[in-house]
């Protein structure tokens, strides 16, 4: 069948989809997007996190044909996303680039320079910033979970944090350093305000 | 396989009319997760996200409409206090993605004994309103699980709703899981006063092959409270009362030996989960009680 | 950094160069990573691309009467099915140390998920509708789930004509390997003692549960060969295990690593890595596959579940007098790394305590279990448990407190390990202990708020299972030794190749190691020690491949000593040609040039008093200095087979936990409010890194503590529970705050004095948080994960 959506602010056309594919699966195989991560597949550990109409769902258990004319942000267009929202604007963003530059890590000065030259959203700079990324394959749900509930509660308690991202698994951190960049991005919102 | 879209109620019950094998899909969960594990081939799938209508609720004079889809999110945002119990455990379904998606009619559809919702509804009384091109019937929750994860439907009937009495007394629901979040009941109990009939009724999960009502321990506490004077006085329920209808509720119990749990830890847990949401709700009540009337 | 002209202190090679070692710099990968941009090798795609999948066994043990494919063949959009008949050479098994494990499944299986047949289709489900064709026909046969039926007269040989170099020595073909270490003389220690403690252990299998599964893409090349993305903890180990099923000469099977979603253990053995590039050979295609969650836990092997008795005794003031033990592994069907998780379990049986008469014996056992290998903690974890367990009731019986008694007895710098080995750098036991239990306490009650209980903070969480009824609180302590890096004389080495150019008027630096990155930072900390080393700011991290020599695995606490060391050493070895050049060159403009010593900082050449001689650039110029070296930690040797003595390891890694838990004691549900940790690491290259290494580690010891479990049927040796909605990890919610206090005591004989870290948190870890919940509970507790049933006494079934 043919599934006719929105990404990132993009029209999205996906042809000869078998009809028990998942919306994941259309992402990451058909339309290049494979930053949404396929851990589960069974709604169990939130890595495929993407914001669906807005609401954050997990694309593993979204059959691809009911994402017809619907609209889908991905952790590739969350900088896009958070931009617009800043800016007050509608809830559209651009598609993620090209997959060669994960063929070379270049590793720049110190610090804060690896976010050179992209941007990011501030929840995205965060997770850099406060160390909650190592094998980073849960990074991409977290994002879009956690971007969604400082959207909805700015100052969020930590027992807010974690009743937030209690569907979305990290087996390298220990959470510990999620929540510091939660908690970082919030503080930085807090002072652009 | 293949992929149904109607776009209005009216279009699905042709459709699964035509098609009664045709499995409907709403939030994914349980479909979604039996489809990526090969578990399951249906011939057709048939998606009811297009159904705005199923997404709605109604709050009437004596009860809630509840569509079937209606994302769990929203019961436990907007419904707290028509449907204290239902929103406790939509609280407890999964993790916030799955309740941003899935609704009461999934576990209705599905009839696992695990389902989250079967006993809030069952401890509130619900009815769920299904329909065919034939018409359309209420079935009342106490008639709607037939069997492991089998349910009162007809191979053309959809579920449209469920119609849960507004809570006019306290309701508590409980779930034990070996986890702090996302995880699927071990066991779990729901409760609900009911003081303008002066009843109480109760719901247990994942400890029978059904969802099941303590019919002999909601009969006892009855039959004590009424005989105590209880919802008059307000008095605080006798251990000894707590404790009898706890055990009443344990050996209603059915339960099996699984991977998460043992038959006597479900029966134990149930009894001890009994005894709590009793003494929450009973609390509840008292306090309600000595400043107004009023809401749970 | 400006030029330190006239600085009068004597300056360290590094010191004056920002980003080096010591500093918390950000990850080189974390852009990427934060945007979905870092290809993971499930990631991967190629026009034409065929998917692979595979057929595994249904059934533990049985022979296998006939497969027949051609239902499978048959359907439109499949390219290949192969069998064991399709396998090229004469070479079918791999195997880390011993070659016993079939690419795919020769007359019989030997557990529940063992491929069988692979097939290559156009669609995913065109793969798995034809997997779902062929038919196997088995024939069932008993199964060996344990020591008695492995060990049973009549039992059947999980392998028959075994010919191994363990086949030898051990007590019978189904013992993959035995350790026995034997010091001192228990029988007159015994004597000695004032209180015995005797109790046996039992530790559940525990799953990696990393969470990018298995996967990886083979592409064809035109000369014949393959090239292989994946994602591996060793690249050099799985190509010398690859090339020879596959008929092709090493330098025929390219390794490029794709982006690793976690490992820890889990990515040592081979997976999909043969069965890919067979199909891609034989359909002249590239083959992606990816495996599913359920596949993953039949795709990797599992942390040994193990059955520990120990007995210790000691003196009314406190002194260990003895220590016997002897701890069974299960090692299910295949080796994978049984031999080795022997050698650490019975190599540091005794934990970080002084015992000088001591009788170990270690044994892995081969069944029709799940096959079991490297997970975290490497065999050390289950000993930890049970022995930590010992001193916490040992100090019961003498009524002493657990930490003072555990100090008392504490190892340290020059004290002998039961192997004979003097440990010859700081083993700061004691101390670790003071510090995790001079933190301050954690408020009780946390959960209380004004508006009643917040179920969030309590035992069963969202559940609502209590508002504070029954919750009790409890306080355990534990501390435990890991060794580092690759032991009983094995070749440990790496290798790093450091080039040094000038770029667009700029020194920058590249490091091309085959180091697998799979989370844990050593790209971040290659760049680093670059900077340190080379004194440029700019440095390129080269993917890692097999165009250049073993970095050996990353695993056992040892990337950062050994290749960290390899990158160090060449590094150097790049500093000495450069100065070399420069002194070829300015040599005679000024004396300093042969007089001082010379360092690189900041882009310049300066001596060690600070002054400046000239700039890297105008040194090498067109000039590319490149140097390839291996590194080699100090050699060690094999243990003694009889009495397990021997210079065994290299390091070692300490860590001490205080877990503090509250538990709902009448549901029996834990929840563990904070985990506190001291640990030495030598010295920190990269602190905020250290830190998310001992969280991370300590949170996959609270998961096999209170949840994480691979069930297997003892009827049947199938898994039970192959999925994320039974195998439980912990959730943000489960998992507590995680203070670290990180202590630096120098290793002389490591590059910068480091320590490994990376396993020495899973440890002490779970031992903690059982000591809390006993205190909190009464309970004894000699299993672990606790699940709710043993905090109820409702482990057994009804009727």
């Amino acid at each position: 069948m043919r599934v006719n959506f929105t990404v990132n602010g993009r029209p999205q056309e996906a042809d000869d989809v078998w009809e028990g594919e998942s919306l994941l699966y259309v992402l990451r195989e058909r339309l290049g997007l494979p930053g949404s991560k396929n851990a589960c597949e069974q709604g169990e550990c939130g890595s495929c996190t993407v914001r669906l109409d807005g609401v954050p769902v997990c694309s593993c258990l979204v059959a691809a044909g009911q994402v017809e004319g619907r609209e889908v942000v991905t952790v590739e267009g969350l900088a896009e996303y958070a931009r617009q929202r800043a800016e007050g604007g509608c809830a559209t963003g651009a598609c993620g680039t090209s997959l060669q530059n994960a063929q070379q890590w270049e590793a720049k000065g110190t610090d804060s320079q690896t976010g050179e030259g992209t941007e990011l959203s501030p929840i995205q700079q965060a997770f850099i910033d406060a160390g909650a990324v190592q094998c980073g394959f849960c990074t991409p749900g977290l994002l879009v979970a956690a971007d969604e509930m400082l959207e909805r509660n700015p100052n969020p308690t930590d027992a807010d944090i974690r009743e937030a991202l209690s569907g979305n698994l990290c087996r390298c951190t220990g959470y510990e350093k999620i929540m510091d960049a939660v908690r970082l991005a919030a503080a930085r919102q807090g002072e652009a305000v | 396989m293949d992929f149904l879209r109607p776009a209005s109620w009216e279009e699905a019950l042709a459709a699964k009319a035509e098609h009664p094998t045709a499995v409907p899909i709403a939030g994914g969960t349980d479909v979604m997760v039996e489809i990526n594990f090969d578990h399951r081939r249906p011939e057709y799938l048939m998606d009811l996200n297009r159904i705005g209508d199923l997404s709605e609720w109604e709050v009437g004079e004596e009860s809630v409409r509840l569509g079937a889809s209606v994302p769990y999110t929203r019961i436990m945002e907007n419904l707290r206090a028509e449907l204290p119990g239902l929103a406790l455990a939509s609280h407890t379904v999964a993790s916030p993605q799955i309740r941003n998606r899935g609704g009461v009619g999934g576990n209705l559809g599905t009839a696992s004994p695990a389902g989250d919702a079967h006993p809030a509804l069952l401890a509130a009384g619900a009815e769920v309103e299904v329909a065919s091109v034939r018409g359309s019937r209420r079935i009342p929750i106490d008639d709607f699980y037939t069997g492991v994860k089998r349910n009162a439907l007809e191979p053309d009937e959809l579920i449209r709703a469920v119609h849960v009495k507004k809570a006019d007394g306290p309701q508590q629901f409980s779930k034990v899981g070996t986890r702090n979040a996302m995880v699927i009941a071990v066991c779990a109990f729901g409760l609900a006063l009911h003081p303008r009939t002066r009843t109480v009724r109760t719901g247990i999960g994942s400890a029978a092959p059904t969802p099941i009502r303590a019919k002999a321990a909601e009969e006892f506490l009855n039959a004590a409270l009424e005989e105590g004077g209880f919802w008059e006085n307000g008095k605080i329920i006798t251990p000894s009362v707590a404790k009898q209808f706890a055990d009443l509720c344990s050996a209603a119990c059915n339960p099996i030996d699984d991977v998460r749990g043992t038959a006597s830890y479900r029966r134990h847990a149930v009894g001890v989960m009994a005894r709590r949401t009793l003494t929450w709700t009973w609390e509840s009540y008292r306090g309600a009680r000595r400043v107004t009337e009023g809401a749970a | 950094m400006s030029s330190p002209n006239g600085t009068p202190t004597k300056i360290t090679q590094g010191s004056q160069t920002k980003g080096g070692i010591g500093e918390s710099t950000l990850r080189p990968d974390g852009t990427l990573k934060v945007t979905g941009e870092f290809a993971y090798s499930s990631d991967m795609w190629h026009e034409d691309m065929l998917w692979g999948q595979i057929l595994r066994s249904t059934v533990a043990h049985a022979e296998i009467l006939s497969i027949d494919t051609s239902e499978a063949l048959a359907l439109p959009g499949v390219y290949a099915v192969l069998t064991y008949d399709d396998l090229p050479t004469e070479v079918k098994n791999y195997g880390l140390e011993i070659q016993d494990t079939p690419v795919l499944a020769h007359g019989k299986v030997r557990h529940h998920g063992e491929p069988v047949a692979i097939v290559a289709a156009d669609h995913p489900e065109t793969a798995r509708r034809a997997a779902a064709k062929i038919k196997v026909d088995y024939r069932e046969l008993p199964v060996i789930t344990d020591e008695a039926s492995a060990t049973a007269p009549d039992a059947i040989l999980v392998h028959e004509n075994r010919d191994d170099h363990h086949a030898g020595h051990v007590p019978h073909p189904n013992i993959v390997h035995r350790q026995p270490i034997v010091r001192g003389d228990v029988a007159a220690a015994r004597e000695r003692a004032d209180v015995i403690v005797e109790s046996e252990y039992t530790f559940g299998m525990q799953d990696q549960a990393f969470l990018g599964p298995e996967s990886g893409l083979a592409v064809p090349e035109e000369d014949g060969g393959v090239h292989l993305y994946i994602a591996t903890q060793w690249l050099h180990s799985d190509l010398r295990q690859i090339a020879p099923v596959l008929g092709l000469p090493e330098d025929k099977v390219r390794m490029t690593l794709s982006g690793v979603g976690g490992a820890f253990g889990g990515r040592e053995d081979l997976s999909m890595q043969i069965h890919a590039c067979l199909l891609a050979l034989r359909t002249g295609k590239p083959v992606k596959i990816v495996y599913n969650r359920f596949e993953s836990f039949f795709g990797h092997v599992h942390r040994h579940p193990a059955k520990l008795h120990y007995e210790h005794g000691a003196t009314k003031d406190g002194k260990l007098t003895h220590m016997k033990c002897r701890i069974v592994l299960d090692g299910g069907a295949y080796a994978s790394a049984s031999p080795a998780v022997v050698g650490n379990a019975s190599s540091l049986s005794v934990g970080p305590y002084v015992i000088d008469d001591v009788d170990i014996e270690a044994i892995a056992l081969y069944t029709n279990n799940p096959p079991c290998g490297a997970m975290r903690g490497f065999g050390a974890v289950q000993a930890c448990f049970a022995y930590e367990a010992q001193m916490d009731k040992l100090a019961a019986r003498l009524g002493m407190d657990p930490v003072e008694f555990r100090q008392l007895n504490a190892m340290e710098q020059g004290t002998i390990m039961p192997t004979g080995q003097p440990v010859d750098s700081p083993a700061p036991v004691a101390e670790l202990l003071r510090r995790v239990k001079a933190m301050p306490m954690p408020p009780e009650r946390q959960w209380e708020s004004s508006e009643g209980a917040d179920v969030r903070q309590l035992p069963g969480g969202l559940s609502n299972t209590t508002h504070g009824e029954g919750v009790v609180r409890g306080v355990g302590y534990a501390v435990g030794i890991k060794n580092v890096g690759f032991s009983e004389g094995f070749d440990d080495y790496s290798t790093a190749k450091v080039r040094m150019e000038v770029v667009g008027g700029e020194p920058v630096a590249t490091v091309h190691t085959a180091m697998a990155e799979v989370g844990q930072g050593g790209v971040t900390v290659h760049a680093q020690i670059a900077r340190t080393e080379l004194g440029v700011t700019q440095v390129t991290i080269h993917p890692a491949d097999t165009q250049v020599g073993s970095a050996g695995s990353t695993s056992a606490s040892r990337q950062t000593y050994v290749t960290g060391g390899a990158v160090k050493n060449a590094c150097e070895l790049v500093r000495a040609k450069v100065l070399e050049i420069g002194r070829r060159k300015f040599g005679s403009y000024h004396p300093a040039w042969a007089t001082a010593e010379l360092l690189l900082e900041g882009g310049k050449v300066v001596t060690d008093g600070g002054e400046v001689l000239g700039d890297l650039a105008d040194v090498l110029e067109d000039e590319v200095v490149e140097v390839e070296e291996e590194w080699r930690h100090r050699p060690t040797e094999p243990f003694d087979l009889r009495t397990g003595q021997g210079n065994g390891h290299v390091q070692y890694s300490f860590a001490a936990h205080r877990a503090v838990v509250e538990v709902d004691t009448e549901l029996g549900l834990v929840k563990v409010i904070e985990l506190a940790c001291a640990q030495d690491v030598g010295k920190a290259l990269n602190p905020l890194s250290v830190i998310g290494q001992i969280q991370g580690g300590t949170t996959q010891g609270l998961g096999v503590a209170v949840m994480e479990e691979i069930v297997v049927d003892p009827k049947t040796a199938k898994v039970k529970n192959p999925s994320f909605t039974d195998y439980l990890i912990p959730t943000i919610l489960d998992t507590p705050t995680i203070p670290v206090d990180v202590l630096e005591l120098a290793d002389e004989h490591a590059p910068y004095g480091l320590r490994g870290i990376g396993e020495a948190p899973t440890l002490s870890s779970t031992p903690a948080v059982l000591a809390a919940i006993r205190d909190a509970t009464g309970l004894e507790l000699n299993r672990t994960p606790v699940r709710p049933e043993h905090l109820t006494g409702t482990q057994l079934s009804e009727g």
